[in-house]
């Protein structure tokens, strides 16, 4: 037990940061304010992963030979870290990053560890995710897309939904069913689908929170090569697992950073306003953050054990309930201190902190549902880590 | 950074449960709480034996000379055993004695020979140190943990306006039991008339030496908490999965199933927090100690109490009977979630670091 960083450990964490000091830009948070189509930000994004790319920073615990950086996970969350202490933009390709790459080095063919992996590092490609249908979302496994084998081919046939980053995404791991006879798990099969194809339609979907973060995705006869079939046929579900398992346990490594600052922002503003002394706010506020802090070392744990088994397992899920209900938790108590200024949006001359409290109260909403609800969770730990009987 | 015991740490664990699973199962744990101090002199020969009540004492002194980690995964085990008596009582001791920079008696702690406790709390029921009214060694004491087997009591006290710290003998004091919720730990009101005592610390080195010794002890208990949460899961689960009603086991009905998941993040929550604050002891500076500690037991003392509510929930009539096992830990969970100040307390305790002195950053990263 030592979670002090080795001297290995720090001797990156230094260099990450010192690389951020000189090279990440300073304007992403007024950026975000600023009017702008989503594309021109999307071209920015891409521009800064390349720049990170370039500088050996993209893909830290990938292996070298796919343009990785051949590191621990450890190294990775520190990273992770260290880019939200910067605040420097995210990496524009989200979903190749942190899901679909892990599940190509998992389970790809070495043709496509060759053609994919290094342009998901230098974001020359946007990966999105082809999970979810209008009719299979928490019961992903009764997914109706279809894919008919001929020749050299398959034919895609069906529609997906609340896909992040459809809309400007190159390549979609998709899953589709290819044995309609088959148990449900047993005839999916993994399709990585090159989205300029014909017969893709891709329609945005708009939140609650305004934005249209999502998208949904048509396809009418799309032809897929047999070659792009990720795993085997019809082990579809194995791989989507795999996959599932890398957004559920690693994808919220840093949040504890960010949502430290919103704490610490909350603790300004409650001492700006007067509140500093209320018993109340300093319980609620203490509460966010020792929650933050105990999400932390739940993380550091969990990615101690990722270091030694080499996946994440089930118990990801407690890291992915634990974020989303805390920052639901967080974005609540802000709104008690900020009183009727809380509600002010973007835009609204008096809105404390540019309208972020309010459109970060609608978006946490989202949090308990993204990347598998809160209930699919606890399936998951109740069966595969507790050992209870399914209950679907 | 690696967050999980060393080999040495998982051997010295895994020895504690096989060691309390024999030596101390429930059966012997319903006995000894049915005694009149719920303290059993041969199970504490034995832990002796074993060096448990000298782990964190250094070597020079007749201990184990181990760190504040190993403290936490034995007391995680004691915590799932449920071991009766007055370990924590004499390690909080202990600890302020060592933190104090004295060495009296711990030898014959770490011996297994003395026992010991702290009396701390007064009528006004307040953790906090400035809220210690007692003049000198007259006056009482209350909640004063194992008192009646103690051979000795660190007493805080007030001289001159100052907090002061006396090693006071068990001997003549007049000491009466508090009847309370958790029958495997004793509460006591402890009388001073004149007593005599050697003084351990006055002022700023007493006070240090209190609040070092309530974090070790908070630190011990939160890992004690863990393991009777483990425990309470543990019973909860394996009733879920035997029960049947409806032609079903309960545990595949959702409404049962997320209430044993609840409890499965809220434990491993806890063990976290508890693992993270031991190191903390050993490795961070002694603010950063504090608030890892005070983050810990805010956090298991609500976890400790709702494992418990779904406990008793989930097992139905057969959970709320004196015959099932839950009812003791359960009564130990409400006990633990108050001592060492609760929820609320370490709450505030965060928030005057937070708001009043910022702590800045993170230890790691």
């Amino acid at each position: 037990m030592d979670l002090n960083l080795n001297p290995k450990e720090r001797a990156f964490r230094d260099e990450v940061r010192a690389w951020l000091d000189a090279n990440a830009p300073r304007d992403w948070a007024a950026r975000r304010q600023a009017e702008e189509s989503l594309n021109a930000r999307f071209t920015y994004l891409r521009q800064w992963q390349r720049k990170l790319f370039d500088a050996g920073w993209a893909g830290i615990s990938w292996p070298v030979e796919y343009g990785g950086r051949g590191a621990s996970v450890i190294e990775q969350m520190i990273f992770l870290e260290e880019m939200a202490r910067a605040q420097a933009p995210p990496m524009a390709n989200v979903i190749g990053l942190g899901l679909v790459g892990p599940t190509i080095i998992a389970f790809g063919s070495a043709r496509q560890k060759q053609a994919y992996l290094r342009k998901i590092l230098s974001a020359e490609e946007i990966w999105c995710q082809g999970f979810s249908e209008p009719n299979a979302g928490s019961d992903l496994a009764a997914l109706s897309t279809e894919a008919r084998r001929e020749g050299g081919y398959f034919v895609v046939n069906g529609h997906k939904c609340w896909t992040s980053y459809g809309w400007v995404a190159d390549r979609c791991e998709l899953l589709v069913r290819t044995d309609p006879a088959a148990p449900k798990h047993k005839g999916l099969t993994a399709l990585l689908v090159d989205m300029h194809s014909p017969g893709i339609e891709v329609r945005g979907l708009r939140q609650m929170s305004g934005e249209c973060e999502f998208s949904e995705i048509f396809f009418r006869d799309v032809r897929v090569p047999v070659e792009d079939v990720l795993g085997e046929v019809n082990d579809g579900w194995r791989v989507a697992i795999g996959t599932l398992a890398h957004e559920r346990g690693t994808f919220g490594a840093a949040l504890h950073v960010t949502y430290r600052r919103n704490v610490n922002r909350l603790v300004e503003l409650a001492r700006e306003m007067g509140r500093d002394g209320d018993a109340l706010v300093r319980q609620k506020l203490a509460q966010c953050y020792a929650e933050i802090e105990i999400m932390r070392f739940n993380q550091m744990r969990a990615f101690s054990r990722i270091k030694e088994t080499g996946v994440p397992g089930p118990e990801g899920s407690i890291q992915k309930i634990f974020w989303s209900e805390l920052n639901q938790r967080l974005q609540q108590v802000a709104m008690e201190i900020l009183g009727p200024y809380g509600q002010l949006a973007q835009g609204a001359e008096d809105a404390i902190d540019g309208g972020e409290w309010a459109y970060g109260y609608l978006r946490s909403r989202g949090n308990t549902i993204e990347a598998g609800t809160s209930e699919i969770q606890r399936n998951i730990i109740g069966h595969f880590v507790l050992g209870l009987a399914k209950s679907y | 950074m690696q967050f999980g015991l060393s080999e040495s740490q998982r051997i010295l664990k895994e020895n504690a449960r096989r060691f309390f699973a024999s030596e101390c199962p429930m059966s012997e744990v319903r006995r000894i709480a049915q005694t009149e101090t719920a303290h059993d002199e041969a199970l504490w020969r034995k832990m002796a034996a074993q060096g448990f009540p000298g782990v964190v004492i250094a070597e020079e002194a007749g201990g184990l000379g181990l760190g504040h980690v190993e403290l936490a995964a034995l007391a995680e085990e004691m915590g799932r055993a449920l071991a009766p008596g007055g370990f924590l009582s004499t390690i909080t001791a202990a600890a302020a004695i060592a933190a104090a920079g004295s060495r009296q008696y711990l030898a014959g702690i770490a011996a297994g020979t003395v026992k010991a406790t702290v009396a701390f709390l007064e009528s006004s029921a307040s953790w906090d140190p400035e809220d210690v009214k007692m003049r000198g060694l007259t006056g009482e004491k209350r909640f004063v943990p194992d008192a009646a087997t103690a051979d000795f009591l660190v007493v805080a006290t007030r001289e001159s306006g100052e907090l002061a710290l006396y090693l006071v003998p068990r001997g003549a004091l007049q000491i009466t039991a508090m009847p309370a919720l958790d029958l495997t730990r004793r509460l006591y009101k402890v009388r001073f008339e004149n007593a005599g005592g050697d003084l351990l610390a006055r002022g700023e080195a007493a006070r240090r030496a209190l609040e070092r010794a309530f974090d070790v002890a908070t630190v011990a208990l939160c890992a004690e908490m863990t393991g009777g949460m483990q425990k309470m899961l543990d019973i909860a689960v394996e009733y879920a999965k035997t029960r049947k009603q409806f032609g079903r086991p309960i545990g595949q009905y959702q409404a049962v199933q997320h209430a044993c998941a609840d409890m499965l993040l809220w434990t491993e929550s806890s063990r976290s927090a508890a693992y993270y604050a031991a190191w903390a002891l050993d490795s961070a500076s002694p603010p950063e100690a504090s608030m890892a500690v005070s983050i810990a037991k805010s956090y298991a003392s609500d976890a400790c109490r709702e494992v418990g509510n779904r406990a008793v929930q989930i097992q139905g009539g057969m959970g709320f009977t004196w015959e099932n096992d839950t009812h003791f830990y359960y009564r130990r969970a409400k006990a633990s979630e108050i001592a060492f100040g609760d929820a609320a307390y370490h709450r505030e305790r965060i928030a005057r670091m937070v708001f009043d002195q910022r702590l800045a950053g993170t230890t790691a990263g």
